[in-house]
């Protein structure tokens, strides 16, 4: 029991974290597809410096250098994104799915790169961090980690700057209606700029989240195994909305758990159902969703739509 | 004077301009691929790029360099139907991110069919079909009448398709690895016919399915330019009210299309697996990347079916010539690296031709004004 609690909340943070990067970059009207490598990103920054910091690096200095470091790679990232969608009116979907491609096949070649050069004889992708790994934790021996708090914190931060500020209010017209938004005098083009580039910091972080959820190496090669699509469910099951994002990344996180414990509950044990299945049910559920509510969706009105200032 | 001004620039006119566009991105993406080799090693990264472009060329023996080659069209024609979906469903003004879960659900069926039912290729090529079409029908239908976005849809059918797939091959799983058995073992006539093709290019796994996908990208050329279906796919792409206010269903053409490019992708995925090239690991955690690889192979062939026999051929050719780097020092993804660079490349198309155009427009009006 205590095992699914600390997987549910792993898996939360990490898809709570990475969807709520989803509902600003959509609200700013870019669609964001690119999440999972941006993840994969964020990932390979945060890694590469517990990779080489030294062992002996205090605890809050190491999660904080890591954290930066996941932001900042995934923010980098992102820009490949805002470039694209926002100054040259390129198709988001392409650009998202580009970057996906691009994100895994980089960092595979960068990992692997790093790995020969060291020692020629193993072309592994594969970067270790036990020790580093060991001070994001708050109980040792648990998956408890600050980074459940980090999200927590994050979360109520979102909702504050989406919803309370001048800022928030300003990023979500330009997914509405960016000509109203542009006569009124707020910049479009630098609004859906912050917008990717928020999405680039939490997905970046959410990306190390997932790497350090349970083990303490991670392969590049697989990438983050769909995390970024999975969040991109939650953040429409969430409806862009940061309050019920979570709500949403708590029901996925646990069936996404229960996917690698099941087999410790007697009752799940008994109905035999195959693994797969529960790694299946949220995107059933999200599709079944979307076909009921659709029709008066809350998605963004504006969103994918390059923003041409000479159109009505 | 007046015949002059008339005359197109050779430039103006868009199918070299797609196809300028096309090498640009490409020469791009070699580029970065060239640079970060520079920066792993510099020593050999010039060699190893060079082994990346000549793939099978770069063998001394004409036979190795026959069966190289015949590796790289097994795999072209997988690539050539999955980018035949997308850009497919695209002329109807869908994106169909979906390929990629059509070709798992054909995979899934061709080999549920060839390896527990013991059925004969041409039903496992149509169950195939027949799946990777009932998904993209169930894109299209919820695109068609519950208003969800085709891309979230399919998204979310991937994921489902992959898992239901690993489900259902699992009993099929050889106890000596992760894969599924191979077809041979099984069921020898799942395997598709090579009609002599397997001697003639000195490789095992080519058979009926490259000649069959280049046949089939002619019937989509043909039925998208040259019939009144094709033509009302089309119109909906371009206008869907529109369309609708001539009469057009565009609902139906929605769905239909839809149910085409899952039946390509499906198509796509049987011709790989039913060739005994690659067995379906039923572990696998991630979709495919054969069918975002289509959406690469689309964009790069200008979304015009005979462009998109290239670009598949070229996405295949600079994969296998991967394997041709020197692995002391680098890896063989590079020609990922390489091929996403392009597809990232291949979303600025649309402004390279605007910014083309609007200097052409500028030295024509220049032009005018001197002689005026």
């Amino acid at each position: 029991m205590l095992l699914l609690l600390q997987y549910t909340l792993i898996f939360t943070s990490v898809l709570m974290l990475v969807a709520l990067g989803g509902c600003f970059s959509e609200h700013s009207g870019v669609i964001n597809i690119g999440l999972e490598g941006i993840m994969v990103f964020g990932a390979l920054g945060g890694a590469l410096v517990m990779k080489y910091m030294p062992a002996d690096t205090a605890p809050l200095v190491m999660i904080c250098i890591t954290v930066l470091a996941a932001m900042l790679t995934g923010i980098l990232y992102s820009l490949l994104l805002a470039v694209a969608a926002i100054n040259f009116n390129a198709d988001q979907t392409l650009v998202g799915t580009a970057m996906n491609l691009l994100g895994t096949a980089a960092a595979t070649v960068i990992v692997k790169a790093i790995n020969t050069s060291a020692d020629s004889s193993n072309p592994s992708s594969e970067i270790m961090y036990v020790g580093p790994k060991k001070s994001f934790i708050i109980a040792e021996g648990t998956e408890f980690s600050w980074f459940m708090l980090l999200a927590l914190a994050l979360l109520i931060l979102s909702y504050i700057v989406l919803y309370k500020t001048k800022f928030g209010l300003r990023l979500m017209a330009c997914g509405e209606h960016p000509q109203a938004a542009d006569s009124v005098g707020i910049n479009v083009y630098r609004m859906r700029y912050a917008g990717v580039m928020i999405s680039g910091l939490l997905g970046g972080l959410g990306g190390l989240v997932y790497i350090t959820a349970g083990v303490s190496a991670w392969k590049f090669e697989n990438g983050v195994a769909g995390f970024g699509f999975l969040a991109l469910a939650v953040m429409i099951f969430g409806s862009w909305k940061p309050q019920r994002i979570a709500l949403a990344a708590l029901l996925f996180g646990l069936f996404r758990s229960l996917s690698n414990v099941y087999t410790g509950f007697d009752f799940l044990k008994n109905l035999n159902l195959p693994s797969t299945v529960y790694n299946m049910l949220p995107y059933i559920i999200s599709l079944v969703v979307l076909a009921f509510f659709s029709k008066n969706s809350a998605a963004p009105k504006a969103e994918g739509i390059p923003y041409d200032k000479g159109s009505r | 004077m007046q015949a002059n001004n008339t005359r197109e620039p050779l430039l103006k006119k868009p199918g070299v301009q797609t196809l300028l566009a096309s090498l640009i991105c490409i020469l791009l993406g070699l580029l970065v691929g060239y640079i970060a080799l520079l920066i792993i090693n510099p020593s050999g990264a010039t060699e190893a790029i060079v082994g990346v472009i000549k793939n099978f060329w770069a063998y001394s023996k004409p036979e190795k360099q026959l069966k190289n080659f015949g590796c790289t069209l097994v795999t072209t024609a997988p690539l050539l139907m999955c980018s035949l979906s997308v850009l497919f469903a695209y002329k109807v003004g869908l994106f169909n991110i979906g390929a990629a879960g059509q070709y798992v659900a054909g995979a899934g069926a061709s080999l549920y069919f060839a390896l527990t039912l013991h059925m004969p290729w041409y039903v496992c090529l149509l169950a195939a079909m027949l799946a990777g079409a009932l998904l993209g029908a169930i894109s299209g239908f919820l695109k068609a009448y519950r208003n969800v976005n085709e891309v979230i849809s399919c998204i979310m059918l991937n994921w489902i398709s992959l898992y239901l797939v690993n489900t259902l091959l699992a009993p099929a799983k050889n106890p000596t690895g992760k894969d599924t058995f191979t077809v041979a073992s099984q069921n020898a006539s799942a395997l598709l016919p090579t009609l002599g093709l397997d001697n003639l290019l000195n490789q095992k796994n080519v058979t009926i399915a490259i000649p069959l996908a280049i046949l089939v990208c002619v019937a989509i050329w043909v039925l998208l330019n040259k019939t009144v279906q094709g033509y009302a796919f089309r119109a909906t792409g371009l206008n869907k009210n529109a369309a609708k206010y001539a009469g057009m269903q565009d609902k139906n053409n929605i769905i239909v299309s839809m149910a085409i490019a899952g039946a390509l992708a499906g198509l796509g995925a049987a011709m790989l697996y039913l060739s005994d090239f690659e067995q379906w690991a039923v572990t696998q955690a991630s979709v495919p990347a054969m069918g975002f690889n289509g959406i690469a192979a689309a964009f790069l062939g200008g979304l015009n079916p005979i462009g998109a026999i290239f670009s598949s051929y070229f996405i295949q050719h600079i994969t296998r010539g991967g394997a041709n780097v020197d692995m002391n020092m680098y890896c063989a993804q590079i020609s990922d690296l390489i091929s996403s660079v392009i597809i990232y490349m291949c979303s600025f198309v649309l402004y390279m031709k605007l910014f083309m155009n609007k200097r052409l427009d500028e030295r024509a009006q220049h032009k005018k004004g001197g002689n005026a």
